[in-house]
């Protein structure tokens, strides 16, 4: 039975172009890359809310938050890489320093960019981000959530930051499923009571897969979908350990500073007697390749999820 | 040929509200232990020019949406942003006192967040130009008729942002917006042309697509004719480069790399100081 995929980019695109309807101070600036990143749906649709800035990031965030102050919600998007770590300086100053509305939405991250190589595979942004005072950061996990997130960006004040990947992924939700979603408000996807894997963007799938592998070995495993990863559900992720005593993070991203590192601070600050992995990267820099080759590698698909979420609860 | 609206009357008020700014400047510098005269001290006449005569700005009403604005993009020169900002009323001239000092509202840099009538948080060079980019752009796309100006320091221009943002501002003919750039000739390390060239200042910005006016930095009356130059200009953002002296006012810190970051220890304090009450005697009695 073959999963419907759907591409989170186009579902960015659009749902930019339904909110710049309702929103008329809702601008886009993207740098280069807008038929990568799907803006080109919005700048078709509204192109005098629309600004080319050209290959010049940093230049295109303070300008966002020049606009934040004259009452704009600007959506400034390009890949992760150069949405973040390129322009750090300016995101602290002018948009989380200085508490701008100002909604940076990026494409393109971790390594299911594939092909491209560790250049633009970022997997440091969710913790560049998450270190930020002021600083709101998403990671969606489908088509259906991207939808969600980008109508929580636009009517929420306040910096932020989102991130989904390049590739086209399975549909996880259907909408009416995700009508009461909020920020900093964790999902359990499939309850369980054996094992919790807390994962968010293209991580909830492959868990949600590895679950199935781990049932037919009779493991009833929690699937909980943080897309928010800051502020992150600090009750969920307790429950979770009170419950099943064992938790598995995964992420597209480094084992460091985000999502993983996140809920780790939680579990050793409460000091719960919580059986505890991260999978992500390594701390390395991943290569080029096929994705689904990048996930055997690295030991991020399903069946690697399974087996180290088995010898966790053994 | 543009009408005057200024008489001499105006200009002595003008040079003697700059004497009062880098009273200000020297005596928060001094009380603080810490900060930047130098390049406050070159800054002050075309901030003073700006809020005290040119802008259409209220006090009373900071976050008017049809309001000019001035982002002081070289945010190390903040104390003269703070004190003119007192001195026009949008706080009150006691927090002058607190500069950088903890639980006082003035940071060593400027912070949009907490000070009124401070529109960008700057500090980290290269950022305002980019910042007055996008007031500019919501400015045209609303169809606003208000003007930013953006001060940058020479050194400042180091940074590869502001050339990002030079390009952009062209490109969009931001005619909105006037640039004027702090030409004092001296960043940390020494004169901006031993540390990274910068000549010909004027020919960078022109090839760029700017309109480039050349003035005096410390006369009052070239600064009011440049800005209005600066805003009937059309179809080009235009750069004013004022050339300054560094630690302008202060007879011992002009041209005096040693001031850009430390501040006047007591003696150099009141030195500076009398040196201010005979400018100011002098103009009054002009």
């Amino acid at each position: 039975m073959g999963k419907e995929m759907v591409n989170p980019r186009s579902a960015y695109g659009e749902t930019l172009i339904e909110l710049g309807k309702k929103h008329p101070n809702l601008v886009v600036l993207d740098a280069d890359l807008s038929k990568s990143t799907k803006t080109i749906l919005f700048a078709k649709k509204y192109p005098e809310r629309f600004f080319e800035m050209g290959i010049a990031e940093a230049n295109m965030i303070s300008t966002a938050a020049g606009l934040a102050s004259c009452g704009k919600i600007p959506f400034v998007s390009t890949f992760a890489v150069f949405a973040t770590g390129r322009v750090y300086d300016q995101i602290r100053m002018d948009v989380a320093y200085s508490n701008a509305n100002v909604k940076i939405f990026a494409t393109h991250g971790g390594i299911s960019v594939g092909k491209d190589g560790a250049s633009h595979q970022m997997t440091e942004d969710l913790a560049l981000m998450r270190v930020l005072p002021n600083m709101t950061v998403f990671a969606p996990s489908d088509a259906t959530q991207t939808r969600r997130i980008v109508e929580l960006m636009a009517t929420n004040k306040g910096p932020m930051y989102a991130r989904i990947g390049r590739a086209s992924t399975p549909l996880i939700y259907k909408k009416e499923e995700l009508k009461d979603i909020s920020i900093g408000k964790g999902m359990i996807t499939k309850d369980g009571e054996d094992v919790s894997f807390i994962a968010c963007g293209t991580m909830v799938d492959h868990v949600l897969d590895a679950r199935k592998i781990l049932s037919k070995e009779g493991i009833n495993a929690r699937v909980i979908d943080m897309h928010t990863i800051k502020p992150i559900d600090k009750k969920l992720v307790l429950k979770c350990a009170k419950e099943t005593n064992a938790i598995l993070t995964a992420e597209e991203h480094s084992i460091i500073g985000g999502l993983g590192g996140a809920v780790s601070e939680i579990l050793a600050e409460e000091g719960l007697p919580c059986r505890f992995r991260r999978m992500g990267v390594k701390d390395i820099f991943c290569e080029s390749g096929e994705p689904a080759d990048l996930f055997e590698k690295y030991g991020l698909n399903a069946k690697h999820i399974a087996k180290v979420a088995n010898e966790l609860i053994r | 040929m543009i009408l005057k609206p200024y008489d001499d009357e105006v200009i002595k008020k003008l040079n003697v509200t700059a004497v009062k700014i880098r009273k200000h400047v020297i005596e928060m510098l001094y009380r603080a232990k810490s900060g930047h005269p130098g390049g406050s001290l070159s800054a002050v006449d075309a901030i003073v020019a700006l809020y005290f005569h040119h802008m259409r700005h209220n006090p009373k009403k900071p976050e008017d949406p049809n309001r000019d604005r001035f982002i002081l993009s070289k945010g190390h020169a903040a104390p003269t942003l703070y004190a003119v900002l007192a001195e026009c009323g949008y706080f009150d001239v006691k927090e002058l006192k607190g500069l950088r000092e903890v639980n006082c509202m003035l940071q060593g840099h400027p912070v949009s967040l907490y000070v009124p009538g401070v529109e960008a948080s700057t500090g980290s060079l290269g950022h305002g130009l980019s910042f007055a980019n996008g007031v500019a752009l919501a400015g045209k796309a609303d169809d606003k008729k208000y003007n930013v100006y953006v001060m940058l320091g020479d050194g400042e221009t180091d940074e590869g942002q502001i050339w990002e943002a030079a390009a952009v501002a062209s490109h969009y003919k931001f005619d909105n917006l006037t640039a004027l750039l702090d030409r004092n000739f001296l960043q940390i390390d020494g004169n901006t042309e031993d540390v990274l060239r910068l000549e010909s200042v004027r020919d960078r910005w022109s090839s760029f697509g700017w309109h480039v006016i050349e003035i005096d930095g410390h006369d009052i009356g070239q600064i009011i004719d440049a800005l209005l130059k600066a805003d009937e200009h059309k179809n080009q953002p235009s750069m004013i480069i004022l050339n300054t002296v560094k630690g302008k006012g202060v007879s011992f810190m002009e041209n005096n790399v040693d001031f850009h970051g430390v501040p006047p220890n007591e003696m150099e304090y009141k030195l500076a100081m009398r040196e201010f009450d005979v400018l100011q005697r002098r103009l009054e009695a002009s």
